[in-house]
């Protein structure tokens, strides 16, 4: 019997772990044990999302032991990130943009991806893992109790595919917590608001509101769309829609400032480092304070000499103004999509970097993509904005997004929207998670939604091969749009024969925008139809006696967890089988 | 004889006592000073790690700009009181503000509250907040592993290449 809902905030760059009590419902954010230097543990709130793979003799015995492992081989947390920061190579970072990386196997150990040969590797999901077991251990010490006997709310970005939502489950059964729920990171922010204002929620927000979610978090940024609607005269909160997974982040605006006050400095990757840490407190300065007209920003010397050898530099007003809120919130129309193509020199080699830096532009792109709920207008219009992610710490963020998506609004004749105040911004995902576990035992209001994407399996159409022409693919629509959790959806009228005994690959397609199509519907030619994403193939060998033919329907089916689950059903008798998405890399 | 034997084992038990506890205090004398003022280490240790404290305290300074004093001294500043807010939650020790008048109340704690200038009668005194003090409200400092040797303040760094 659980005592707790633990909401856990596994993020990009930073976790957080927070606590509600079943007896009363009081929250409570869980401060985390970490290593911050060799042998020296504090606690933090929050847990940076860095692994460092330590060699065999790089530090004295024990220096890596934690109260709850004394054993380890890495380091995870504060020691890792700025440890790591001086020897990239060993260092494990954004471990959660590789799960919903379709083109590389993601339970390969890929990581610390430019490492040398004798580290250890891990996989993006044991990365993970580790994060979460660090978590375990932490509840363990505070506590004394045991997390997996707890009820657990595991946040991923509403952006996240079928595939990377399994893997985050995976990753939590290999930290012994097998008994996960999922929750969207806007949904964890929007339930953290509500918790903080109270009743004061049903006079902030009314029937017909459309409440736009923005998360920008360190490595991440996550659009939502949630409508405020009526039943039965009690409001119901329903999310509309969700936007693709963009790689950009808080982090990436600390970095471009440090890029650009480096141009023609030599700074070694320690220092670097240090100037992008020192970019950001310049920045949070020139935030606070609006009649600053420059931060200063001291680099310390690599050697003992701190005196003459400490490199000075300024952060201007005009820095911050022109790199960051003109580069990433850039004034756009509402009609002008995000660039592709010309790279922003801010990659690591592997993952898919988000290519246009303009935050405003991405959101452009998705209240157009999702123009068919705008009931006939060319873009959706919210009426109410939530910000979450430190980043938005700076009103100047804020006010710029605000002004900016109340230009597209004008221009449409529409009313301003307000902004939600007294969001939590760094722990509001951590919090809201624990309270959403609160809500689901029957307290509060419940946002509804079901699933933002449609799935579709790939059927190759049958005709003669032609040379030079690949077949084009048409997909069988198996899980309609907003299924909700613990639902399955129609059998498709159409049926297959599979083979048994031999191994059988379906493509596997989602889509975010077409929420018309039914189970079982079939869509011509989804290969170049910007509708449609690629997401891992299924792969399944179906046991019985090899070669014979067996006609089947698939059938899809959302968990309690909130993951999707494809069963083949035997047409004519009683045979069932669960197909397994294939998470080891798309097929090229 | 029973009786004696009894006496005895109990003498004996007192004098083994006696020895284990005089043991335990020369083992206490003979811990090296490192070791005894462990937590003064880790603190310089801290410093050191986030604002250089030690590099600025070893340097000559005299030569310098003030400029270049001033740089070195935001990174001095800045780490070291990162660390200190983060192990120590601090508080002035008597309220009221600094050049303004204070009654020091008889009975008061000599240990927070210190005299000076025209020192003498009986409380209570009426006098001028020079300095507000400070107490430490709360000390959080880290725990550090036993395994490590606490005169490493900061190990020598050698990059590879």
């Amino acid at each position: 019997m659980a005592h707790h809902t633990v909401g856990i905030d596994l993020g990009t760059t930073n976790c957080a772990l927070s606590s509600c009590d079943l007896s009363n419902g009081s929250g409570e954010v869980v401060r985390i044990p970490q290593l911050t230097a060799a042998g020296v543990v504090e606690e933090r709130l929050l847990l940076p999302s860095f692994i460092y793979a330590a060699g065999e003799q790089e530090f004295p015995a024990g220096a890596l032991a934690l109260p709850w492992d004394k054993k380890l081989s890495y380091a995870a947390g504060e020691f890792a990130r700025t440890h790591g920061a001086k020897v990239p190579t060993r260092l494990v970072a954004s471990a959660k943009s590789w799960l919903s990386h379709s083109s590389v196997d993601r339970m390969a150990a890929l990581l610390p991806w430019q490492a040398p040969p004798e580290v250890e590797r891990i996989s993006p999901v044991e990365a993970s893992a580790r994060y979460l077991r660090h978590l375990a251990g932490t509840w363990k010490m505070s506590r004394k109790g045991d997390l997996a006997s707890e009820e657990i709310i595991l946040t991923v970005p509403a952006s996240f595919d079928a595939a990377a939502r399994e893997l985050t489950t995976q990753a939590a059964k290999q930290a012994g917590l097998a008994d996960v729920t999922l929750l969207e990171e806007p949904q964890a922010a929007l339930y953290a608001w509500i918790q903080n204002v109270g009743d004061a929620f049903r006079k902030a927000v009314k029937v017909g509101d459309v409440i736009l979610v923005v998360d920008v978090g360190g490595g991440t940024t996550d659009f939502s769309l949630i409508a405020v609607t009526e039943e039965d005269g009690d409001l119901q909160l329903t999310r509309l829609a969700v936007g693709d997974h963009i790689l950009l982040g808080g982090d990436n605006m600390d970095l471009t400032l440090a890029h650009h006050l480096a141009q023609g400095k030599n700074l070694d990757p320690w220092q670097f480092a240090a100037l992008t840490y020192g970019c950001r407190q310049a920045k949070e300065l020139l935030f606070a304070d609006l009649k600053l007209k420059k931060a200063p920003i001291a680099i310390a010397s690599r050697g003992s000499a701190l005196v003459g050898g400490t490199i000075k530099m300024e952060l201007t007003r005009e820095d911050v103004t022109g790199v960051l809120i003109d580069g990433f919130m850039p004034r756009v129309s509402v009609t002008e999509p995000p660039r592709t193509g010309r790279r922003t020199g801010l990659t690591q080699v592997g993952l898919p970097y988000a290519q246009d830096p303009g935050i405003t532009r991405h959101l452009a792109a998705f209240l157009t993509r999702q123009s068919r709920i705008a009931e006939g207008k060319s873009f959706v219009h919210p009426t109410a904005i939530l910000f979450n992610g430190g980043v938005f710490k700076a009103p100047m963020l804020k006010e710029r997004v605000t002004e900016v998506l109340n230009e597209w609004l004008a221009n449409d004749s529409a009313a301003p929207v307000k902004e939600l105040e007294g969001a939590d911004l760094d722990l509001a995902v951590a919090r809201g998670a624990a309270y959403y576990g609160w809500v689901r035992h029957g307290h509060g209001i419940r946002i509804r939604g079901g699933t933002a994407r449609a799935y579709y399996v790939g059927v190759e159409a049958a005709m003669p091969a032609v040379p030079g022409f690949e077949p084009p693919v048409k997909a069988l629509c198996v899980a309609p749009f907003g299924m909700e959790e613990g639902t399955k959806a129609d059998i498709p009228p159409q049926e297959f024969a599979l083979v048994v005994g031999e191994p059988t690959v379906f493509r596997f397609f989602s889509s975010s925008v077409r929420r018309e199509d039914r189970a079982g519907d079939m869509i011509d030619n989804v290969a170049p139809n910007e509708e449609f994403e690629e997401v891992a193939p299924i792969e399944t060998t179906l046991s019985g006696e090899s070669g014979k033919l067996v006609p089947v329907n698939l059938q899809a089916a959302v968990t309690e967890v909130g993951t999707l689950e494809l069963r083949c059903l035997e047409k004519a008798g009683a045979g069932h089988w669960k197909l397994e998405l294939n998470v080891r890399g798309k097929e090229e | 004889m029973a009786w004696r034997v009894l006496i005895k084992a109990q003498f004996a038990h007192e004098v083994s006592e006696a020895l284990n506890q005089a043991e335990a205090a020369r083992t206490k004398a003979a811990l090296p000073p490192e070791k005894v003022h462990a937590s003064a280490l880790t603190l310089l240790a801290a410093f050191q790690r986030e604002g250089r404290l030690v590099d600025f305290l070893q340097q000559e300074v005299a030569g310098f700009s003030d400029e270049d004093i001033g740089a070195a001294a935001r990174v001095v500043h800045g780490g070291c009181r990162k660390t200190f807010r983060q192990f120590f939650v601090i508080s002035p020790a008597a309220q009221g503000n600094e050049g303004g008048p204070i009654t020091v109340p008889s009975g008061f704690d000599a240990q927070r509250i210190r005299l000076t200038g025209n020192v003498s009668g009986q409380p209570p005194f009426k006098g001028t907040l020079k300095h507000h003090g400070w107490i430490a409200a709360e000390v959080r400092m880290p725990s550090t592993s036993e395994a490590l040797d606490p005169r490493v303040i900061a190990p020598a760094e050698v990059e590879l290449s």
